[in-house]
């Protein structure tokens, strides 16, 4: 017979494990009942913030895939103060994000420069048809209640500017 | 059975019906506790919680409803009736063997004289299903797995019936429901309420058999002939639906029989201290179940923790070290039988 | 000329004659063929095996299933696009694979990146090697046929991957890495859960060392299986554990220069003289193990400071060309970059350490029986994503 020892320690690795299972319970969660909380940071989805968008099209340039669809025109607006021209305002008409596409990089939030694309963790948007997956600028702005805030930085972090 | 005098037929017919229904019920209950529960459990998980609501125990009855509604695929190359024939000799010898343990004084469905012989006699036939399966597969994955089995199980026979000798030495004879009364009946050391339960004198007798069981049942480190890593289900591969559901119900029904075996040689089976008569009949059946399912508890703990042993290092392992150890353990047994 | 019918029959039974050649005894050899889809590779490999009995005698590996067309790829591609492509190749560790990538850029930018973000650097790559190793660990087990290990491989790696997702947001693709720093800075309360997680992935290692390694099954199964000399495996570009398994102290974290905080700290490195299987899988547990060390230290010792060297916004990098390799958890990763002046590269060669690595397997292969042929690559552990790009 082979030394016991190793085998029997084995043995004892997996009866440990068993019963810690059930005095503490398993490391799984029983998912449509119990839900993790995920990370401030987690890349979920991406939620559009309507209003800071001025059409520059830097995301649809930037990112890799090419799933981000924008269309826009402008517009003229009133002039700001008395007797000045008319301004020219971009109007966003379509923001699409193709999720069957996107790799969910963050080129895109990240090189926005008005702030208006933010990271979300929302994960529950599953659809039965590809196609489904292409969500416009209303859904991503629904998106937008589910973005938390930003967490606190590491002692020694430099302060943002 | 009772007081009551049944016609034989009608007798043959409940006790038929009765074998006919246990397997399904052992295979799905060891299938559950052990496959799914036990082994979640020692891997952190919870196993199946939803089928049937209070910790998915409809899990395994789903599976068989769902394998029952399968298309039945054979492969163009397979050779079909012996194909078909396979999964059914294999159940054929997990029937067999529930006709000779014993469940109750009473309780058997056919208390042989020569009944752990013919037991152990009989598992061996499984031994062609497994190669019909392979050869008739057409598959090399599957003729590769079908050999490996044959040369394992044939290996491991010797093993499991020199472990029993030593028991059928000590109780003086082969029928199960004598070696459970011989236990029951026994006495350590001049203390009879307890009994005499043939694992304290024969405890290497009961590794070699726990060991040998294994092997027949090829769950690891014995599993080679369906190392899934490696040949995918070994001779299994082509099996699917109907047809792989009677495979697996074998190789539970067998782990079950085998597990009844083992409780009835070394544990006494459905006998416990005090219980008599009547009482024994109706308590019989869940003293047993109980001791089979530590006897289980054992096998499928060995089975979810080590790795498996390679065919050489198999063959090796049953005849360099399980049966010279089984001869020294009947040596012993009869010396101390003779002389003590 | 072709050997007629009637002359082979002579040869045979000329051969018969001689009572030493039983003829009965010759069997045809067949082809086995661990097909694309097989358990046991991890991915697509093929390995067509030709067997004589349950002995291979010649095999061959076919890679190729899942090309992707990389360095194609970055040739279209800016350099922020390409950092998260280049995330793909090694999924398992992931930021290991962008490191080199920035280094070879920055080398040619002419940038440094603060000493903040190179020990952090150090931190996440450290804490990749840990996820993709405690995985090896208890899938060594599976490819044997013991399936608990890989479930507490799973269980500790979480840890891990929750630290990467709370720092970075992706649990397997960070994206991290940036020409010049990184991306963000640390959230708050992350040192503290790493330095938790570190002590629970060393519980880990001493688990696994109970539960499998010092099995006597495993053992048997492993030792003396897939002997790799020291010599033919540096012929063969063996890198990373695979070469120190064979008793050659070699290790870029230590030998190379890089910018990397690896020299600030007092780590081993660890080799094994047997060369088999075996002593693989020691050498990647202990290295495990000395990573978690790595990072306490990186954290105990954790500078401050900004966290990105000022870096233009659309960044181009200056003509040239760089090569920058590390020490990846597969083994030696590297990156030779041929820049143009562009947006993007003009030209990126892409060394994966598993595509080199995978190529000892023919000539390890000769002779062994049929469960090994599964020991030998797993022992060997390359990710189809390195070996294919």
């Amino acid at each position: 017979m082979p030394e016991l020892p190793g085998l029997a320690k084995g043995l004892g690795v997996t009866f440990k494990t068993m019963i810690n299972t059930w005095t503490k319970g398993a490391v799984t969660v029983q998912y449509p009942h119990e839900k993790e909380d995920l990370a401030p940071r987690t890349r979920g989805v991406i939620a559009l913030k309507e209003e800071n968008c001025t059409v520059c099209m830097l995301c649809a340039r930037e990112c890799p895939d090419w799933c981000i669809y924008i269309e826009g025109h402008k517009e003229k607006r009133p002039p700001r103060r008395e007797g000045g021209k008319p301004r020219t305002v971009n109007v966003l008409d379509r923001f699409d994000i193709d999720y069957a596409l996107c790799m969910y990089c963050g080129i895109c939030v990240e090189v926005c420069p008005f702030d208006a694309l933010f990271w979300s963790p929302e994960y529950e948007y599953s659809e039965s048809s590809i196609a489904d997956l292409l969500h416009d600028k209303d859904k991503l702005g629904e998106w937008m209640m589910t973005v938390p805030e930003p967490p606190a930085l590491e002692a020694g972090a430099a302060k943002k500017k | 059975m009772l007081a009551l005098e049944i016609p034989y037929w009608q007798l043959t017919i409940i006790k038929t019906a009765v074998v006919l229904s246990i397997i399904p019920v052992g295979a799905l209950l060891l299938g559950y506790v052990f496959l799914l529960k036990m082994m979640a459990h020692m891997q952190s998980r919870m196993g199946p919680m939803e089928p049937g609501g209070f910790h998915g125990w409809f899990q395994l009855f789903g599976d068989a409803i769902k394998f029952i509604q399968k298309e039945d695929i054979i492969p163009s190359e397979a050779d079909r009736r012996v194909f078909a024939l396979a999964p059914l000799v294999v159940l054929v010898s997990t029937f067999l063997l529930y006709i000779v343990i014993p469940a109750g004084p009473r309780l058997v469905v056919q208390d042989l004289d020569v009944g752990i012989f013919y037991a152990l006699a009989v598992s061996s036939l499984g031994v062609i299903g497994v190669l019909m399966a392979g050869w008739a597969s057409a598959n090399k994955f599957a003729l590769m797995g079908s050999l490996r089995a044959a040369g394992q199980l044939i290996a491991y026979e010797l093993p499991l019936i020199l472990a029993v000798v030593g028991v059928v030495i000590q109780a003086g004879t082969m029928s199960l429901q004598g070696i459970v009364h011989a236990q029951a009946d026994g006495a350590i050391f001049g203390l009879s309420w307890f009994g005499n339960p043939f694992i304290f004198t024969q405890l290497i007798g009961f590794a070699i058999f726990l060991a040998a069981a294994q092997a027949e049942l090829t769950q690891t480190p014995f599993d080679m002939p369906v190392a899934e890593s490696e040949l995918v289900a070994g001779f299994m591969t082509e099996y699917s639906g109907f047809r792989f559901l009677f495979f697996f119900m074998a190789e539970f029904g067998t782990a079950f029989a085998l597990s009844a075996i083992a409780a009835t040689l070394y544990l006494g089976g459905w006998s416990l201290p005090g219980i008599e008569g009547t009482l024994a009949d109706i308590l019989g059946p869940v003293v047993l179940g109980a001791k089979v399912m530590l006897v289980a508890f054992l096998i499928f703990w060995i089975r979810f923790t080590f790795p498996r042993f390679r065919e050489d290092q198999l063959q090796a392992f049953a005849w360099k070290i399980l049966i010279p150890l089984s001869l020294v353990n009947i040596m012993a047994t009869a010396a101390f039988k003779v002389f003590v | 000329m072709a050997v007629t019918d009637q002359q082979q029959i002579h040869y045979i039974a000329s051969q018969a004659a001689d009572i030493r050649l039983n003829v009965e005894l010759q069997t045809e050899e067949m082809t086995l063929n661990l097909g694309p889809q097989h358990p046991a590779t991890h991915g697509t490999l093929r390995v067509v095996a030709k067997l004589d009995g349950e002995q291979v005698v010649k095999a061959d590996v076919v890679c190729g299933y899942m090309h992707r067309g990389y360095e194609k790829l970055v040739e279209v591609r800016t350099y922020p696009q390409i950092n998260t492509l280049i995330n793909r190749i090694d999924w398992l560790s992931s930021f290991a694979n962008e490191v080199p990538f920035i280094l070879a850029a920055e080398d040619l930018m002419e940038v440094e990146a603060p000493p903040r973000a190179q020990w952090i650097r150090t931190v996440f790559f450290e804490l990749s090697r840990i996820a993709n190793i405690t995985l090896f660990i208890g899938e060594m087990g599976v490819q044997l046929g013991a399936i608990t290990p890989v479930f507490f491989a799973f269980r500790d790696r979480e840890h891990v991957l929750n630290l990467i997702e709370e720092a970075t947001g992706g649990r397997f693709h960070p994206n991290f890495d940036r020409i010049g720093g990184l991306k963000d800075d640390l959230p708050r309360g992350w040192i503290a859960e790493t330095k938790e997680a570190m002590r629970r992935i060393r519980g880990y290692c001493d688990e696994l060392e109970d539960l499998l390694m010092g099995n006597e099954i495993f053992e048997a199964r492993t030792r003396g299986v897939g002997v790799i000399p020291a010599d033919i495996g540096l012929s063969y570009g063996l890198s990373g554990a695979n070469i120190r398994a064979s008793g050659v102290d070699w290790d870029l974290r230590r030998d190379a220069p890089s910018p990397l905080a690896w020299k600030e700290l007092d780590w081993k490195v660890w080799t094994h003289p047997d060369g088999d299987s075996f002593a693989r899988y020691w050498v990647r547990l202990q290295e495990t193990r000395e990573a978690t060390k790595m990072v306490d230290q990186l954290l105990d010792g954790l500078p401050s400071g900004p966290i990105q060297a000022k870096v233009p916004r659309i960044i181009k990098v200056p003509a040239g060309e760089a090569w920058a390799h590390t020490e990846n958890p597969l083994g030696e990763m590297g990156y030779y970059l041929v820049s143009q002046g562009g947006l993007g590269p003009f030209r990126c060669k892409i060394r994966s350490a598993s595509f080199h690595n995978v190529s000892i397997a023919p000539w390890l292969l000769k002779g062994v029986y049929v469960p090994d042929i599964i020991t030998i690559l797993a022992s060997l552990y390359f990710i189809l994503g390195d070996i294919d790009r």
